[in-house]
């Protein structure tokens, strides 16, 4: 069909793009490494050992990290948007960084709460991660339930939304109660990393985080036939309760992980969409998913490459980057355009 | 004589249509026995909140009959999957659609839903009965246009092309002819005429133009206060059903020019 033949080039820019994205990526950090360096530690051995290690075990996992952080919340974004037929929906409406949050601040800032007895079992990378995902589950549980009673979508809007003001309520009073130590802590993990992954825990990410772009991808169809409106859907034989189910449970899956490892990622989710749907001309999801999967992809890179502040030794909050550098873009991609794509 | 064995795509049996809440039920409309035949233009025309959008919403299923039963091709309305329902029943509704960055062509091929694969793929046939209704409805020019770029006119042509996508015995449409200018209303329900003559499908709408539908529908469900009646327009300017329409302090159905009039 002539849909593909339009798109094929897009694409294949895209692709070409994020190869390139990704070795400039690996090749950039506080230490130089020579390109061919660089090569040779991904496709063999080298000599330099610690070269060797830089490569394998530090950049190469967090270049991959972001690729998974690019793609899984980008695409999570895009399914909201599409489901809730709202643009400024995100991965996070339902409520999912703010339980993860409270599950962090719950460890990290609850130890003056519970005494210090927990102290030494709490406040480990893992049992952030596990807060985290805990947090995160459970919030997102509970909407769960709560959508398959109510009937108008909107209305999970609603109590995602009120969701994530009751956690962040929690968090206030945890933060009240705690030293500057652990506060410190808690803000840490909320500016966001994507170099702290081990392969171990790159492995788990990666296969919740299949699992669920597979289950997004069952749901092109039922989000094409969500863009006439629930009632029309519902007319070309959608059972919309089961379909907003998929859509949910997927994003959970990509959203909830994503940021139970890496800490919440701002903006991504939200702005790559619309950067996809301005680009592409579009909003049919076969062309849009695939293309917010790289673009995704290449923008966390980009990002992540620039939070690296090459040739130095820091490196900047990655949430930061992720705004100063997608704002400017979308707000410029609206005024080019004059007209929101939806 | 040969009008009577036409086949009935939708019948009711003492159909009452209303709502219910924990305490009470609140019947808007009873008896209501109406067959709608395979290749009829049936308007549904009746006063604000006498029930029309009722009557429309429990025969697609959004709201179940308080009361009797409703046959689609003979099977119970009730016994309809939805993926079933959607092959033989396709709606035109007012509300606007969520996206209008759709092309007309990606709207329209959206019709093809309830057929298509996993991911929505179009086959061949897919896309010939695409091309057909964009002919039937003369969207044809239209088809690379964004949903955006149209008027309420041409949108409207794009809904019912999607409708007729949908390749279903039965077409509902509520109210197609609001916001549109006095010509292009015209032109849509005698497009409606022109689709149920040509593809032999059932179209039902409701609307409140009832001149328009007195003289282009081949039956006309008048919904009133007391009682609903289905029948040709002719016979019903002949047995006066028009002139308990409306409260008749400000109006008054003229049978000789088959349109009301305002009383002076």
């Amino acid at each position: 069909m002539a849909e593909t033949k339009t798109y094929s080039i897009a694409f294949l820019v895209l692709i070409v793009l994020l190869i390139l994205c990704f070795f400039i990526n690996i090749s950039l950090g506080s230490i130089s490494i020579p390109n061919t360096a660089i090569f040779n530690s991904l496709f063999g051995k080298i000599d330099n050992t610690s070269w060797q290690h830089i490569i394998m075990d530090y950049r190469l996992p967090k270049a991959l990290t972001a690729i998974v952080v690019g793609s899984g919340l980008g695409i999570s974004g895009l399914m909201m948007q599409t489901l809730f037929r709202n643009p400024l929906a995100g991965p996070f409406v339902l409520g999912i960084t703010s339980g993860a949050s409270l599950g962090v601040a719950v460890v990290t800032m609850g130890a003056s709460l519970f005494g210090g007895a927990m102290l030494g079992v709490l406040a480990s990378k893992w049992s952030i991660v596990i807060a985290a995902t805990l947090g995160s589950f459970l919030v997102l549980l509970t909407v769960l339930v709560v959508s398959t009673k109510v009937r108008d979508t909107m209305a999970i809007l609603i109590i995602g939304l009120m969701f994530g003001s009751i956690s962040t309520a929690v968090v206030n009073v945890l933060s009240y109660f705690s030293s500057a130590e652990e506060l410190q802590q808690y803000y840490f993990w909320g500016f966001g990393s994507l170099g702290s992954l081990s392969w171990h825990e790159l492995l788990i990410l990666f296969v919740i985080y299949t699992l669920g772009l597979l289950l997004s991808l069952t749901s092109i169809k039922t989000l094409n036939t969500l863009l006439l409106g629930e009632n029309y859907a519902k007319s070309l034989g959608l059972n919309i309760k089961q379909s907003r189910l998929l859509i949910i449970i997927a994003t959970s899956l990509l959203a909830g992980t994503i940021t139970a490892f890496t800490g919440p990622i701002a903006f991504i989710g939200l702005a790559i969409p619309h950067m996809t749907r301005q680009i592409f001309n579009t909003s049919n999801h076969k062309i849009l998913l695939p293309a917010v999967f790289l673009f995704g992809a290449i923008v966390m890179l980009v990002c992540d490459s620039i939070s690296q502040l090459p040739n130095s030794d820091y490196t900047l909050p990655i949430n930061a980057i992720t705004s100063l550098v997608g704002a400017p873009v979308v707000i410029w991609l609206l005024v080019r355009k004059r007209k929101m794509m939806f | 004589m040969e009008q009577n064995k036409k086949h009935i795509i939708l019948k009711t049996d003492n159909l009452s249509i209303g709502y219910t809440s924990k305490a009470s039920k609140s019947v808007i409309a009873s008896n209501i026995n109406i067959a709608l035949k395979k290749g009829e233009l049936v308007g549904v025309i009746g006063a604000n909140g006498i029930g029309k959008s009722t009557l429309l919403r429990t025969l697609t299923k959004v709201q179940n009959p308080l009361n009797g039963r409703i046959l689609i091709n003979d099977k119970a309305l009730s016994k309809y999957a939805p993926i079933e329902l959607a092959k033989v029943m396709s709606l035109v509704l007012t509300e606007p659609i969520v996206s209008k960055n759709l092309s007309v062509f990606e709207l329209v091929a959206l019709g093809r839903q309830p057929y298509t694969n996993w991911v929505g793929n179009l086959s061949k046939t897919d896309i010939e009965i695409v091309n057909q209704a964009l002919n039937q409805t003369n969207i044809s020019t239209l088809k690379d246009k964004k949903c955006f770029e149209l008027s309420d006119g041409q949108l409207q042509k794009v809904m019912i092309s999607r409708a007729l996508a949908q390749d279903t015995d039965l077409i509902i449409l509520d109210e197609p002819t609001t916001h549109l200018d006095m010509y292009h209303k015209a032109y849509i329900l005698k497009l409606l005429q022109k689709l149920a003559n040509d593809t032999g499908k059932t179209i039902l709408f409701s609307s409140h133009e009832i001149d328009l539908a007195i003289q282009l529908c081949d039956t006309l469900i008048v919904m009133t206060e007391t009682h609903v009646v289905s029948d040709q327009p002719c016979n019903l300017i002949e047995k006066g059903t028009f002139d308990t329409l409306f409260p008749d302090d400000l109006i008054a159905f003229d049978s000789v020019t088959g349109s009301f009039r305002v009383k002076k």
